[in-house]
């Protein structure tokens, strides 16, 4: 009896341990903290994506370290990341309590958090990506995502050999929303005989539905699969690296970053690009000038904030210059894109 | 597309997804019938899921992409699994201890300690980076070239292939050779089988570590077919719905065989029912929810009476009245 309790007791300890050094790591918030006071400190909170989804947590990243590097022995930066939505709450208020400058919750899951987390220290100062937060210490940064997907929607619709093209989506939310009614009215705008499939996984964290999507819909004749499905879409790539080496003519227009960097381009046609880190690297460089502005900042083709790679090998140049005719059009204001289903 | 068509491709799918079930199922399967609950096959999947994803990884980039390391990766994941298993072997076996606690604390210490070691090792990131190379399907000759049923049955990862051997192999093993039988009748009888002069710790432990084997091996395909990663959420609930399947296939080979199927057919249904536009008919998010209502169902006894072994969870105190 004695024995078999002081085993539980052991395991369950250092279960707990473990656990706890997990967070730890995590957040690094108070690391070095004596030595580096006159540091601007800027921390982001990723969602459950994580922040090697190649997708938007990592963008985020990547502007937070390019600030890192370009103003050297300035600042700070430091991630958390959430393993469930029950910790958006207490990560966002580890670095407001730890009295960093700036804290980023990055995606729309973290609004009503990143709300309860400002109107709870309304001395800290928070941003969020892709969410709308009305609160005076808050800067909320939005994309217009359907003016970038409407142009990879033109790309689809263009090069597809079997006018059958397939939408992955995450969650069905309004950020997904923009993606699929501005990628479906490109894709009608340049091919109105296309068909589109459509497929929300339910999940921006599961690579396996993404890839059983995938599947069905190769299947089914799609040769170009757009997704907005976060580290989901991952299964979407590795289906179709499965198909490319089987001898396969599939392509995946990714999302958020150039996903050729991580996927390669013999599967990556295209990708809308979300410049996530552009808007967390231009927001928080404010900061660091003394110039943060709370409100709404929205980011569209016209600002820069959404579009393609700068280098597209896998489109041909009339294709291109097809999109650029659109691009110039939504500048102008000429084509209206739809933001709803 | 036919309807053929579409079944063929639910088929497919449901094998994918059923993998893992049925595997960790069988691991499950060995460890009740020595009369060990075993509720940790989900930490025990987390284990395999992984070892195979880290060591496949680094295998991978010492070797330049070889096609021979998902399977380096398969193998290290095994052994994890075994290691991992035998906590809950000295726990339950040589110390008595509850099996449901004890496989309740390794489910916590298994998540626990691998995205701690996933964070320390890629550099605080809650994910292993994207493998590059991982299983891909077989083809196997002539018979996947048959309309609609070689798409169904024959094209398929070369884990699915060995869950279903394993199925064979497993039924083979605990009916039809003297350790099989030693194995189920220190699950149902541990007393008498001792009088025998059957080693009732030897063959409870051989159980539990060949469930480590075998959810280590489902953990495993998962993260080396679909996800191509290693995350917090590869294994989400698996285990569990394994426990179900091993109940609903009443501690059967076939039976585990049969359940997998079906809990694989609730996942499979998912992505199908939207891409030939069903959920114009039924809403998504009932679509989403499928495998868990069914688990539920399942353990509420809708499938009639499933006779557990008789001596399950019960510790074996040798002497003892």
């Amino acid at each position: 009896m004695k024995k078999y309790l002081l085993l539980l007791i052991l395991v369950l300890g250092i279960s707990t341990l473990l656990a706890g050094c997990g967070t730890d790591t995590e957040n690094g918030a108070e690391n070095n903290q004596g030595t580096e006071e006159s540091l601007v400190k800027i921390g982001m909170v990723t969602d459950v994506g994580g922040v090697n989804d190649n997708s938007f947590n990592q963008s985020a990243w990547e502007g937070l370290q390019l600030l890192d590097k370009d103003l050297k022995g300035e600042v700070k930066v430091d991630f958390a990341q959430s393993t469930s939505d029950a910790e958006y709450i207490p990560n966002l208020t580890q670095f407001v309590k730890a009295g960093w400058d700036l804290t980023w919750g990055i995606g729309f899951l973290m609004g009503d958090h990143v709300k309860t987390v400002a109107e709870q220290n309304p001395e800290a100062k928070l941003a969020i990506i892709d969410a709308v937060v009305d609160a005076p210490n808050v800067a909320s940064v939005t994309f217009k995502e359907h003016e970038g997907s409407f142009l990879v929607g033109v790309v689809a619709g263009l090069m597809t050999k079997t006018d059958k093209i397939g939408f992955v989506g995450g969650m069905d939310i309004p950020v997904i929303a923009r993606f699929d009614a501005g990628f479906t009215a490109g894709v009608k705008a340049a091919n109105p005989d296309a068909k589109i499939i459509y497929n929300y996984t339910g999940a921006f964290d599961k690579p396996d539905l993404g890839k059983a999507a995938a599947a069905t819909m190769y299947d089914q004749g799609v040769d170009i699969i757009f997704h907005a499905a976060g580290a989901t879409g991952d299964g979407v790539f590795n289906e179709a690296k499965a198909r490319k080496d089987a001898g396969q003519d599939v392509w995946v227009i990714g999302v958020d970053k150039d996903q050729s960097i991580t996927f390669g381009d013999d599967i990556t046609l295209t990708s809308m690009m979300k410049r996530v880190d552009q808007a967390v690297y231009r927001v928080s460089k404010e900061l660091v000038d003394g110039e943060f502005k709370p409100g709404l900042i929205q980011l569209g083709l016209k600002e820069n904030g959404v579009g393609l790679p700068a280098e597209n090998p896998n489109i041909p140049a009339d294709v291109l210059e097809k999109v650029n005719e659109f691009k110039q059009k939504i500048i102008n204001g000429e084509i209206e894109v739809p933001s709803e289903k | 597309m036919s309807w053929l068509g579409i079944l063929s491709d639910l088929m497919h799918n449901t094998i994918v997804f059923s993998t893992a079930l049925i595997l960790a199922a069988l691991g499950g399967l060995f460890s009740e019938r020595s009369g060990i609950v075993n509720i940790a096959l989900e930490g025990l999947m987390i284990v395999g899921a992984f070892t195979s994803a880290v060591v496949t990884h680094f295998v991978d980039q010492s070797l330049g992409g070889s096609p021979w390391s998902p399977w380096i990766g398969f193998l290290v994941a095994i052994v994890a699994g075994l290691l991992f298993s035998l906590i809950h072997a000295v726990a339950t076996v040589s110390f008595n201890s509850d099996h449901v606690v004890s496989g309740v604390a390794l489910n916590f210490l298994a998540l626990g300690a691998t995205v701690y070691l996933t964070k320390i090792i890629f550099n605080g990131a809650g994910q292993t980076k994207t493998l590059q190379t991982v299983f891909t399907k077989w083809e196997i000759p002539y018979l996947s070239d048959i309309p609609y049923i070689g798409k169904a049955f024959f094209t398929a990862y070369p884990t699915s292939y060995l869950a279903i051997i394993l199925v064979f192999v497993s039924y083979y093993v605990l009916w039809k050779t003297p350790f099989g039988l030693r194995l189920r009748s220190v699950g149902e009888h541990p007393k008498a089988s001792d009088t025998m002069g059957i080693n009732v710790y030897k063959m409870k432990y051989i159980g539990v570590m060949l469930s480590g084997v075998f959810a280590a091996m489902g953990g495993a395909s998962i993260a080396l077919t679909t996800t191509s990663n290693f995350s917090h959420t590869t294994i989400s609930g698996q285990g569990f719905i394994a426990l179900a399947v091993l109940i609903f296939g009443k501690w059967n080979p076939f039976g585990i065989l049969g359940a997998g199927l079906f809990f694989g057919i609730a996942q499979a249904l998912n992505s199908l029912m939207q891409v030939f536009e069903l959920t114009k008919y039924v809403p998504v998010d009932f679509i989403f929810m499928l495998p868990y209502v069914l688990t539920i169902l399942v353990l509420a006894g809708l499938i009639g009476k499933a006779i557990p072994p008789k001596a399950i969870g019960k510790p074996y105190v040798k002497g003892s009245r």
